[in-house]
């Protein structure tokens, strides 16, 4: 007997029509929604990836790195192929490829053999190590496993190699890509302070952040500043290298010089607070010059806000320049708003997205009505609730802290709104709910370009605006009847 | 072992052993050694393998593989459409299958098919207490949630093997309290050496769990059968099985492209299993065959020479009804599948192609390429076995390299060395290969077009490998200044 579950052996059955059309009508029910609510270990269609993936992204930012992660291949597959569709570009990372001897007998030999293998083929000039499940569970101790590769030779004595413990049953991207930031700062800093030394330059962290265009967009705010700066965890082009017929393994990053002399910066800017938190509490204590956590310069306030910062603490002017790009912005935001204002918005992603995005909406007259966080904390509640709170159009907000989105599609079904704001695997619950998704987050795998076009500062609020607006013309151009098909909207 | 040797200009036995040392050069001794025996060049007279496969993945290399759990979840776990499939353990491994193996389902999303990521999300918690108790609980959220799903798959990842759990014992209690087959998978992503154990640990989940528990409630007929190894990449199966039924067959079951999984617990019954990609499957194919003593054929649906040659392989094992049925079938496509040779060979033909891919179509797709006059110069697979290179070593140009479990930087160097005019590679692959010039397309997703299989996909494929070959994009890459 085949059958080890002990069932009887039944016909082959088809499912009743009327059977399937009522299940279809009932998820999008009330009734259905509270028992989708109700739900305590299940959890369904998450916004959010493992630890691991953000470590990678924080490694890929640095000059010459090869991320190597040090657990069971498959993890690093699915790493490199996330950033691989999301970019459109190549992410090499190694794996110390781990199996079932190594959950008996540790890590330690793979991670010796993957180190001396990827330092001769690969040539990097760092390597950061993190952690997938498996070390984690059986122990391994990364510490004394590194000290013991150098001692044997695997990598040279001085060669750098930063390490994170990123277990994927803790936190989620966001946090990886600040511990393995933190590590690699603490690594490359250490010993370079020097008493009385100001490089005269800005530190900016971006904070976890896969849209190369912000990243250009900041150096270009910088540049019209004549600020100096180095920019800690720098992907602009590491994932977005030109094609020339050449393959580089390492076409950009942060150099390492410039990151270890960042400890002796004049000040430090660490941009969303939730992925930058044990990196910032670290630096604040450690790095010379002045630290300021702050969120991501989403929408017209946070952008006023991050400019009057560097402002102070670079004794200059905001720049002509960039009042004229607010003034224009303000332009298109009035010009617009009719097209906006009132609409409901529901929004999910990443903590300091997620503040982005309300503020943004907030700003526009747009109601932000579901606001969800699949891997969330009290304090991002109180945080966003107080925007919400200082807002008429806050009022028919509510947060929900680690919700998945299938809850997200019951609420869009029982409680519609207008748009969706998130990345791409948000676009079946907004399929269903038969609304617009516009995606501003991470990872976008279904449209082309859209991780180069940036939404921070002012240029990005412009992008936002015109996205969402010439959005609901278009439906509105699409849908109406020939009577209504007019020359202007 | 028919086929007439195939000889590529410039390619020797010699040459290629010479490039293959090149690119060992730059390994450390030890990493030179393991890896030698995996790169050789292809004797194709000699019908068998020429390299090394199947074995553990050399640490640090940025091989393309992945684990056990991608075989079970992805490939063949996946594409049951009925079924909900629970990835057992942290939150990432469910997340980054979602959605990105395009094994297409037709159905109601949440009501009768379940393309969805479902997860225990495993917390600190769950790995010092276990997480037994948390998947009891969600096995009932899911029947209460999801009443028309057709069973339960519990997919473990790497932490539930390591810290003890059962997961058959709650499968096995669940599944009598909730009268729902729920399915325990014990593919751990470090259990193997890549994808390939993943689908074996499936396999005989399947024929501990599945196979034989339900029966087709009409009687069975001679031209019964099932399309195995068929996983509805970009539609595929929506090419082939109704091709199948041209030919005469009632498809009974579909392994499991599109898959039900109460057909593919009666597949115990039909005359024949069809199979299309063997490494996934021979394994539920042999069981069949030594417990219920079903034949089993292997197809290759991929250009019109090898549909022809397939089904006319398979018409011999039935009666002149059927063998009229599919010389009718050819005669009908034939034709059709000849203008489109005629609007893209003139195009590619000479054109040289480099495949590597995952355990079929490194060999079953050469021959496609060939019927547009393209010539493969290398080939390999990620996770094949000894008789997968068997069986490519004789579609493959003689004295043409092949590589098991590439490197990214041996692969680098092949195609520097071949100057191939496109690669059919995966995503990891795709834009490092770009980058260099080189056209490219994803073959395991069919870079979000397909269908590629049966005479419905070749027309599709010849169109994509003209795009990417021909693409006048390719020509704006050498800058004028």
């Amino acid at each position: 007997m085949a059958n080890n579950l002990g069932l009887a052996v039944k016909p082959v059955t088809e499912t009743p029509e009327e059977e399937i059309n009522r299940v279809a009508e009932w998820i999008n029910t009330e009734d259905y929604k509270e028992k989708n609510f109700a739900r305590t270990s299940l959890v369904i269609n998450p916004a959010h990836a493992c630890q691991p993936l953000g470590a990678e992204l924080a490694a890929h930012g640095f000059e010459g790195t090869l991320p190597f992660v040090h657990g069971s291949q498959g993890c690093t597959s699915y790493f490199r192929s996330t950033y691989n569709r999301h970019f459109r570009e190549p992410a090499p990372a190694a794996s110390s490829s781990m199996t079932e001897d190594g959950a008996v007998f540790g890590g330690q030999n793979n991670l010796h053999e993957g180190l001396e293998n990827a330092y001769t083929l690969y040539k990097p000039k760092m390597i950061a190590v993190f952690t997938s499940c498996m070390p984690e569970i059986i122990g391994d101790d990364l510490t004394a496993y590194l000290k013991n590769a150098k001692q044997k030779g695997c990598v040279p004595a001085d060669f750098p190699t930063p390490y994170a413990n990123t277990p994927s049953f803790n936190g989620c991207h966001v946090h990886g890509y600040d511990a393995m930031l933190l590590s690699i700062l603490q690594t490359l800093t250490s010993g370079k302070q020097v008493e009385g030394r100001c490089t005269g330059k800005l530190n900016l962290i971006a904070g976890f952040d896969a849209n190369t265009g912000n990243y250009r967009e900041y150096k270009r705010m910088l540049e019209a500043f004549g600020i100096p700066y180095t920019f800690l965890a720098d992907i602009s082009e590491t994932f977005d290298s030109p094609l020339d017929g050449h393959y580089k393994i390492y076409p950009g990053g942060t150099k390492l010089d410039d990151a270890a002399d960042s400890i002796n910066g004049k000040a430090t800017v660490a941009l969303g607070s939730y992925s930058t938190a044990k990196t910032f509490t670290w630096l604040k204590d450690n790095y010379s010059g002045k630290h300021v956590s702050m969120p991501m310069p989403f929408g017209i306030a946070k952008t006023d806000a991050f400019l009057m910062k560097l402002s102070e603490l670079f004794g200059k002017p905001v720049p002509e320049s960039l009042k004229a790009e607010r003034g224009r912005a303000v332009d298109l935001l009035t010009d617009a708003h009719q097209y906006i204002h009132g609409k409901k918005f529901a929004v999910y992603g990443d903590p300091d997205y997620l503040l982005g995005y309300v503020s943004f909406l907030l700003e526009m007259g747009a109601k932000p009505v579901h606001i969800l966080c699949s891997k969330g904390t009290k304090k991002l509640e109180k945080e966003l609730q107080a925007l919400l709170d200082a807002s008429p159009y806050g009022k028919d907000g509510k947060i929900y802290i680690n919700k998945d989105l299938w809850h997200m599609r019951s609420l869009l079904m029982t409680e519609p709104v207008d748009a969706m704001i998130g990345d791409t695997h948000g676009k079946f619950a907004a399929r269903d709910a038969k609304i617009p998704l516009f995606r501003f987050g991470f990872p976008i795998f279904d449209r082309v370009n859209l991780h180069r076009v940036p939404l921070i500062g002012y240029q990005g609020v412009m992008n936002m605006v015109a996205t969402i607006c010439n959005k609901f013309i278009e439906i509105t151009d699409e849908t109406c009847d020939d009577q209504h098909f007019e020359m202007m909207r | 072992m028919s086929n007439a040797i195939k000889k590529i200009e410039g390619i020797t036995k010699e040459s290629t052993q010479e490039m293959i040392d090149k690119a060992l050069e730059a390994y450390p001794e030890k990493g030179k050694k393991k890896r030698a025996p995996h790169l050789a060049p292809n004797d194709q007279a000699s019908g068998s393998a020429c390299v090394k496969s199947n074995r553990k993945t050399v640490p640090g290399v940025m091989s393309a593989r992945g684990c056990a759990y991608a075989g079970a979840k992805g490939v063949v776990w996946g594409p049951i459409r009925d079924m909900v499939h629970v990835s057992h353990g942290p939150v990432g491994c469910g997340w980054y299958s979602w959605g990105t193996r395009r094994n297409l389902m037709s159905g109601i999303t949440g009501v009768t098919n379940f393309a969805m990521q479902f997860t225990s999300d495993f917390q600190e918690k769950d790995i010092v207490y276990g997480g037994d108790k948390k998947l009891k609980t969600l096995l009932q959220e899911a029947k209460d949630l999801f009443p028309l799903a057709k069973g339960i798959s519990v997919l473990s990842e790497c932490p539930v093997g390591l810290i003890g759990d059962d997961i058959n014992a709650v499968a096995k209690q669940s599944s009598t309290e909730l009268d729902i087959p729920i399915i325990p998978c014990n593919c751990e992503g470090f259990r193997g050496v890549s994808q390939s154990l993943g689908h074996h640990i499936s396999n005989d989940t399947i024929r501990d769990y599945i196979i034989e528990t339900r029966e087709f409630a009409e009687p069975i007929g001679p031209y019964d059968i099932a399309l195995i190894g068929e996983y509805n990449i970009g539609g595929d199966a929506w090419s082939t099985k109704p091709l199948l039924e041209e030919c005469g067959f009632n498809v009974k079951a579909v392994w499991t492209g599109d898959g039900e999984m109460e057909k593919i617990a009666a597949t115990h019954q039909v005359k024949l299993n069809v199979i299309h990609c063997y490494r996934s499957m021979n394994y539920m194919c042999k069981v069949m065959e030594e417990k219920y003593g079903i034949p089993w054929i292997e197809l290759n649906f991929f250009g019109p020479t090898k549909i022809r040659e397939s089904l006319r392989k398979l018409a011999e094992l039935f009666d002149d009804s059927i063998k009229e049925k599919v010389e009718a079938v050819i005669a009908k496509y034939d034709p059709i599948m000849q203008s489109v040779i005629e609007e893209y060979k003139p195009r590619l033909d000479g054109k040289k192609v480099m495949l590597y891919v995952g355990g079929l179509r490194p060999r079953h797709t050469i021959n496609a390429y060939e019927d547009l006059g393209m010539s493969c110069v290398g080939s390999g697979y990620e996770f094949a076995h000894g008789d997968d290179y068997d069986r490519t070593s004789v579609e493959m140009p003689d004295a043409t390299v092949v590589y098991d479990d590439v490197s990214e930087l041996e692969f680098e160097q092949f195609a520097d060395a071949l100057k191939p005019d496109l690669i059919g590679s995966g995503i990891k692959e795709k834009y490092l290969f770009q980058k260099m010039g080189i056209p490219f397309r994803q073959m395991h997703s069919w870079d979000y077009s397909g269908p590629y299989h049966g005479y419905k996909g070749f027309p599709i494929f010849a169109r994509d490998v003209d795009m990417a070959v021909n693409s006048p994009t390719w020509d704006l890459v050498k800058s004028p200044f």
